[in-house]
C-alpha cells in the first residue's frame, strides 16, 4: 500500500513555501472632515487562517491608510468594542475569522442603525443615555443599615438575573433590530436586558419604578418579536427575551394600575 | 424629569396574543374541516354543516362563544399583525390605517355578536 | 431602511410568518361571511356552502391551510423568545421541550376538534 504524498505542513506559518492568500476586504468609509458621504474602498489583504477581521482592519491600518479608523481593545470577544456589519450581519470582528469568507470578498460597514462619526466608528451616545435612563443599580426595597448585613441569595434566586449580567454593551443587538431601525427612540435589546436585570435581582425593588419607561411609548412595546437581537448577541444573553417578557409585566401594569392600592407606576 | 406618555398598546397586543393563540391551536383543523374536508366530502360526513345542524351549533352557548371567539380574535390578531407589518415595509400611513385595520376587528366583533345574538338559543 | 427585510434571510423569513396574517384575516372574513348567511336562513347558508365547493374556494383554503399551520409552526417557535422560562421542579424547563410542547399541544387541540366534529355530525 503507498503512503499519500506529504502534504505541505505547517499550514499559513511559512508562507514562503505556499502562495500567499489575499482577501478583498471592502471598507465603508467616512471622513467626515473630507468626504460628503460614506464611500468604499477596496483593499487585498494577504492573511493567515488565523487572522479575524479585526487583524484585517488593523492590516489596512498599518499598511493602506493610517487613517482608518474603528475601535477595539481586548481581541478576545469580551470587552465589546469592535462591532461591525460583516457581510450586512453585526458581529464582533475580533471573532470574525477571514478564512471563513475566502475567497469572497468581505464587507465592512459600521453598526447599523447608528449615525456614524467615522470609518467604522458609530456614535453612542444614545445608547449610553438609554443604559443610564433605566436606573441601573440596585434600588433597595425598603432602607438597609450596614448593621443588618449583607443580603443572602439562594442560587435559584441567582439563576433568575445572571444571565442578563453577561452583557457587554456592544450594541451588535441595535444594529440587528429593525425597530430600533424605524424608531431610534425605542429603548431596544441592551438597554431592557439590563434592566431586566435589576429587576429580577431578589435585593432589587426597583419595578415600580422602572415601568414608566417600559410601558411607555419608547418601551417595549417597539418589538414585534423578530428575535434578530438575541441570535446575534455574541454573550447569549438573549435581550429579546427581556424584551418580550416585559410586556406581559407592562400587561399586567396597564390592566390592573386602578386595583392597586398604591396605583402601581403612574 | 422626562414624563413619558404611557403606551395604549397592552390592549391590542393583548388581543393579538390571544388570537394567536387560539389561531395556532385550531386554525389549521378548523380551516381543514370547513374549507377542505366538508366541501370535498373526506373523512366527515357529507352534512356536517348542514343548515340544522350549524344552527343548533350557533344557537348552543358553546357554539356561539367558540364561533365569536374565532372570528373575532382572528381578526383582531390578524389586524395587530398587518398594521405593523405595513409600518415595516415603508407605509408609514399612520391613523388611517390604524382605524382601517383594527376597525375591521371591531367591526367583525360587532357583526358577529349581533347576528349570533340575532339567532336565539 | 428601505427594503431591510430583503437583506438578510432572517429578516426574509420574519416578513413571511407576519405575513401568515393575511391568511388568518382572509378566512376569518370568510367565516365572518358564512355566520351572515346562516343568519339570512337556510337558502343563503345553503349557498354559502356551495361557494365553499367551488374549486378556487378549496384551493385557496389549501393555501390558507399552509399559511395557518406555518402561524402555529412559528407561534410556538417563538416561545423560548416570548415566554418567561417555565420552572418545573425547581429547574427550568428547556426551550426545546417548550416548543415541541406547544406543537404537540396544538396537534392534539386538533385533533380533538375532529373528533369533536365527527361525533356531533354523526
Amino acid at each position: 500500500m503507498a503512503l499519500p504524498a506529504k502534504k505541505q505542513t505547517r499550514k499559513g506559518k511559512n508562507p514562503m513555501s505556499e502562495t500567499q492568500k489575499i482577501i478583498e476586504i471592502e471598507v465603508l468609509r467616512y471622513l467626515p472632515e473630507s468626504d460628503q458621504a460614506p464611500h468604499s474602498e477596496v483593499y487585498k489583504v494577504p492573511f493567515t487562517d488565523d487572522m479575524s477581521v479585526l487583524q484585517g482592519a488593523q492590516y489596512i491600518k498599518d499598511h493602506f491608510d493610517g487613517s482608518l479608523t474603528f475601535r477595539w481593545s481586548c481581541r478576545m470577544a469580551i470587552c465589546g468594542s469592535c462591532g461591525m456589519m460583516i457581510n450586512g450581519i453585526p458581529k464582533l470582528s475580533c471573532e470574525t475569522f477571514i478564512r471563513d469568507y475566502y475567497p469572497n470578498r468581505i464587507s465592512i460597514e459600521a453598526l447599523a442603525n447608528f449615525p456614524i462619526e467615522k470609518d467604522l466608528v458609530v456614535d453612542l451616545s444614545g445608547f449610553i443615555e438609554k443604559l443610564e435612563s433605566i436606573q441601573p443599580y440596585i434600588i433597595p426595597k425598603e432602607p438597609r443599615t450596614l448593621a443588618q448585613g449583607e443580603y443572602i441569595q439562594t442560587p435559584a434566586q441567582f439563576a433568575e438575573y445572571i444571565q442578563f449580567t453577561s452583557c457587554i454593551n456592544c450594541t451588535l443587538c441595535y444594529a440587528a433590530c429593525p425597530q430600533v431601525g424605524l424608531n431610534p427612540d425605542f429603548i431596544g435589546p441592551a438597554a431592557m436586558a439590563l434592566l431586566h436585570r435589576y429587576n429580577m435581582d431578589s435585593r432589587d425593588g426597583g419595578q415600580a419604578q422602572r415601568m414608566e419607561l417600559v410601558a411607555s411609548e419608547e418601551g417595549v412595546y417597539n418589538c414585534s418579536a423578530v428575535g434578530y437581537c438575541s441570535e446575534v448577541c455574541p454573550k447569549h444573553v438573549d435581550p429579546g427575551n427581556a424584551v418580550n417578557v416585559n410586556k406581559i409585566n407592562a400587561a399586567k401594569d396597564y390592566f390592573l394600575r386602578f386595583l392597586s392600592p398604591k396605583g402601581g407606576s403612574k | 424629569m422626562k414624563t413619558r406618555k404611557r403606551s395604549n398598546a397592552p390592549i391590542f397586543w393583548g388581543l393579538f396574543g390571544a388570537g394567536g393563540m387560539i389561531a395556532a391551536l385550531v386554525g389549521p383543523m378548523l380551516v381543514f374541516i370547513t374549507g377542505i374536508a366538508v366541501p370535498l366530502g373526506i373523512l366527515l360526513p357529507a352534512d356536517t354543516m348542514s343548515y340544522p345542524k350549524m344552527l343548533a351549533f350557533a344557537q348552543n352557548f358553546i357554539g356561539k362563544g367558540f364561533i365569536f371567539v374565532v372570528i373575532s380574535l382572528f381578526l383582531w390578531h390578524a389586524a395587530h399583525r398587518i398594521f405593523h407589518s405595513l409600518h415595516e415595509i415603508g407605509i408609514h400611513a399612520g391613523f388611517g390605517a390604524k382605524l382601517l385595520c383594527y376597525g375591521v376587528a371591531f367591526a367583525a366583533t360587532v357583526i358577529s355578536a349581533v347576528v349570533l345574538l340575532g339567532l336565539g338559543f | 431602511m428601505d427594503g431591510w427585510w430583503k437583506k438578510n434571510p432572517f429578516y426574509v423569513e420574519y416578513m413571511v410568518h407576519e405575513g401568515t396574517a393575511l391568511f388568518v384575516a382572509a378566512y376569518a372574513i370568510t367565516l365572518l361571511v358564512g355566520l351572515v348567511r346562516l343568519g339570512q336562513g337556510e337558502a343563503a347558508w345553503n349557498g354559502w356552502l356551495a361557494a365553499m365547493q367551488n374549486p378556487l374556494s378549496v384551493v385557496c383554503h389549501l393555501a390558507i391551510l399552509v399559511a395557518i399551520a406555518y402561524h402555529a409552526f412559528t407561534w410556538f417557535k417563538l416561545f423560548p423568545l416570548t415566554m418567561p422560562p417555565i420552572v418545573v421542579n425547581g429547574k427550568r424547563v428547556e426551550p426545546g421541550v417548550v416548543v415541541g410542547s406547544g406543537w404537540t399541544a396544538a396537534v392534539v387541540v386538533g385533533l380533538a376538534l375532529l373528533g369533536l366534529v365527527w361525533r356531533i355530525a354523526a
